[in-house]
């Protein structure tokens, strides 16, 4: 393990939390931009955090330690897969920690605590958003799964960080495998971060809403926390997608200094993808929650035959 | 630049198979339309590019063709047909979406795997999606199955014809022109009746319900 490796680690993991929020506030901006609306600043999700974070955190009485424990559980597998994915450098000692199934499990893990931690107190609202994120959870997770098999097929290998460098190193072709792996980690990604097909962030709306749901009994730097962790999750799945569809510009192991240009690289992309973000969420409708199964099936279906379609044409 | 070319074959039997698969999991036959003549579209791409890399010049009359009949002509007829019945809301297919998307799974694993030793014979340079333009067929066949209302059935229809074409470009890298040129007019003037049938079932049953066809005897009320 070198030292531009733990380097490399340790800038990745100060990035994604620092940039996540403004990541969020990147794409609210835009959104209100098409939408037509007077945009909210750019680092206006950083001025909420700092507001709750210094709020006091109201507890129920009838909370059990889960319930207190749950914000600190989502924010450390957010925080960890972020580690784990390869935004800057392919080089990354916490890389071998977990691979692509595994990292699907740590997210797994923080839906479950989020959805326990819901359910703890009784409430109606929080129970009723804790069943409605397991729905989706639980149709999003085979997609994803089928998502990140397509592209391990391709690179022989189920790390994230030798799937990364492999996509950046083999020749360019047009594989239509990739074109439905695509699709479908776009719609998973919809999805699990709560967008707008699926669920509306910024509404309270009783009937429709799923994160907010769960959150709702939350408050000071607890919610703080929750709010963070669903940033640094949105950073996550960004950063998953383009690591895998767009990897060029990722640092490796002999060249640690491309991580000079790999910061930039990295912006960029996310600007250009925090955009297209915006763009999907004007241009689409809420669906009924009893449409997702649909939605997600179809993600599915794409993934599946991405995998099916590589065999043929390999083959 | 012609390896890039040919691998743009592959994605345009990718971009139809993504279709058929929209067309099944699509609700509105406004919609459905549109699906059509994207369908069509990519064949026409999908034609050309044949046609440039093997040097066959009947394939740009079929191209042209296609363009002409699937992306212009049918999907107006279509558009007349539907605008004259005033059909434009959501139909619910007999099967839940869900359902049949899986059941659509199950009929590429099917054709991918018959298409494979057949694929092997075949000399032409898109032999391999061979299993996509079979599957694309089996698609559409299956749902003119699972719908019951008859637009979609005709639209079903039209789309497994697609599916052939492509099937005898991938194969066969086309077929003979007076075949090509049968098979276009036969979908024209198919589409030409059906859309008189359509207005006939209309006018019958108050409903383009085609399972009012399956009563066959005279009933004292009607």
């Amino acid at each position: 393990m070198s030292t531009a490796a733990i380097l490399a680690q340790f800038l990745e993991i100060v990035l994604a939390l620092a940039g996540a929020p403004l990541l969020l506030g990147w794409v609210d901006q835009w959104r209100a931009r098409l939408q037509n609306k007077s945009a909210p600043p750019l680092l206006q999700p950083y001025h909420v955090l700092h507001k709750l974070l210094v709020k006091e955190s109201v507890v129920a009485d009838s909370a059990s330690p889960l319930f207190r424990m749950a914000p600190y559980v989502k924010f450390g597998c957010m925080t960890l897969a972020c580690a784990i994915v390869p935004t800057l450098s392919t080089d990354l000692p916490l890389a071998s920690a977990a691979d692509a199934i595994a990292l699907v499990g740590l997210l797994a893990l923080a839906r479950t605590f989020l959805a326990l931690a819901a359910m703890d107190l009784g409430t109606a609202f929080g129970t009723m958003g804790a069943r409605r994120d397991m729905l989706v959870g639980f149709l999003a997770e085979p997609a994803l799964l089928m998502t990140l098999f397509c592209t391990s097929l391709i690179t022989h290998s189920t790390s994230l960080a030798n799937m990364v460098q492999s996509m950046a190193h083999r020749p360019f072709v047009l594989d239509p495998s990739l074109a439905f792996a695509g699709v479908a980690f776009t719609i998973v990604s919809l999805a699990e971060n709560t967008r707008i097909p699926v669920d509306n962030p910024a509404t309270h709306l009783e009937l429709t809403m799923i994160h907010e749901a769960l959150l709702l009994e939350y408050s000071g730097r607890h919610l703080a926390l929750m709010e963070w962790a669903a940033a640094l999750k949105l950073f996550a799945y960004s950063c998953i997608g383009l690591a895998l569809f767009l990897p060029w510009g990722i640092a490796e192991i002999d060249a640690p200094l491309a991580m000079i240009t790999a910061v930039p690289v990295l912006a960029a992309k996310l600007a250009v993808g925090g955009i297209l973000l915006a763009l999907i969420e004007t241009v689409s409708a809420k669906m009924r929650i009893f449409r997702v199964p649909e939605f997600l099936a179809t993600a599915f279906l794409l993934a599946v035959i991405g995998l099916l379609v590589h065999q043929l044409l390999q083959g | 630049m012609d390896a890039l070319l040919g691998q743009s074959i592959n994605l345009d039997a990718a971009v139809l198979l993504m279709v058929s698969f929209a067309m099944i999991s699509q609700r509105r036959i406004l919609s459905l339309v549109h699906l059509y003549t994207l369908q069509g579209a990519t064949l026409v791409l999908a034609t050309t590019t044949v046609a440039y890399l093997t040097h066959q010049d009947h394939l740009y009359v079929s191209a042209a063709l296609t363009l002409g009949l699937k992306v212009v002509l049918i999907p107006q007829l279509l558009h007349r047909v539907i605008d004259r019945l005033d059909v434009r809301w959501d139909v619910e297919p007999l099967i839940n979406i869900p359902t049949t998307m899986l059941i659509g799974i199950a009929l590429v694993v099917f054709s991918f795997n018959l298409a494979l030793p057949i694929a092997q014979l075949s000399s032409s340079i898109a032999r391999a999606t061979l299993g996509i333009a079979l599957a694309c067929v089996l698609l559409s066949f299956m749902m003119m199955i699972v719908r019951a209302k008859a637009i979609p059935q005709v639209i079903g229809f039209l789309a497994m014809e697609n599916g052939l074409f492509f099937a005898a470009t991938a194969a066969t890298n086309g077929m003979p022109m007076i075949v090509e040129l049968g098979i276009g007019l036969d979908v024209l003037v198919g589409a030409l009746i059906l859309g008189v049938f359509m207005f006939q079932i209309r006018e019958q049953f108050d409903s383009l319900d085609i399972r009012h066809l399956e009563k066959l005897r005279e009933s004292e009320d009607r």
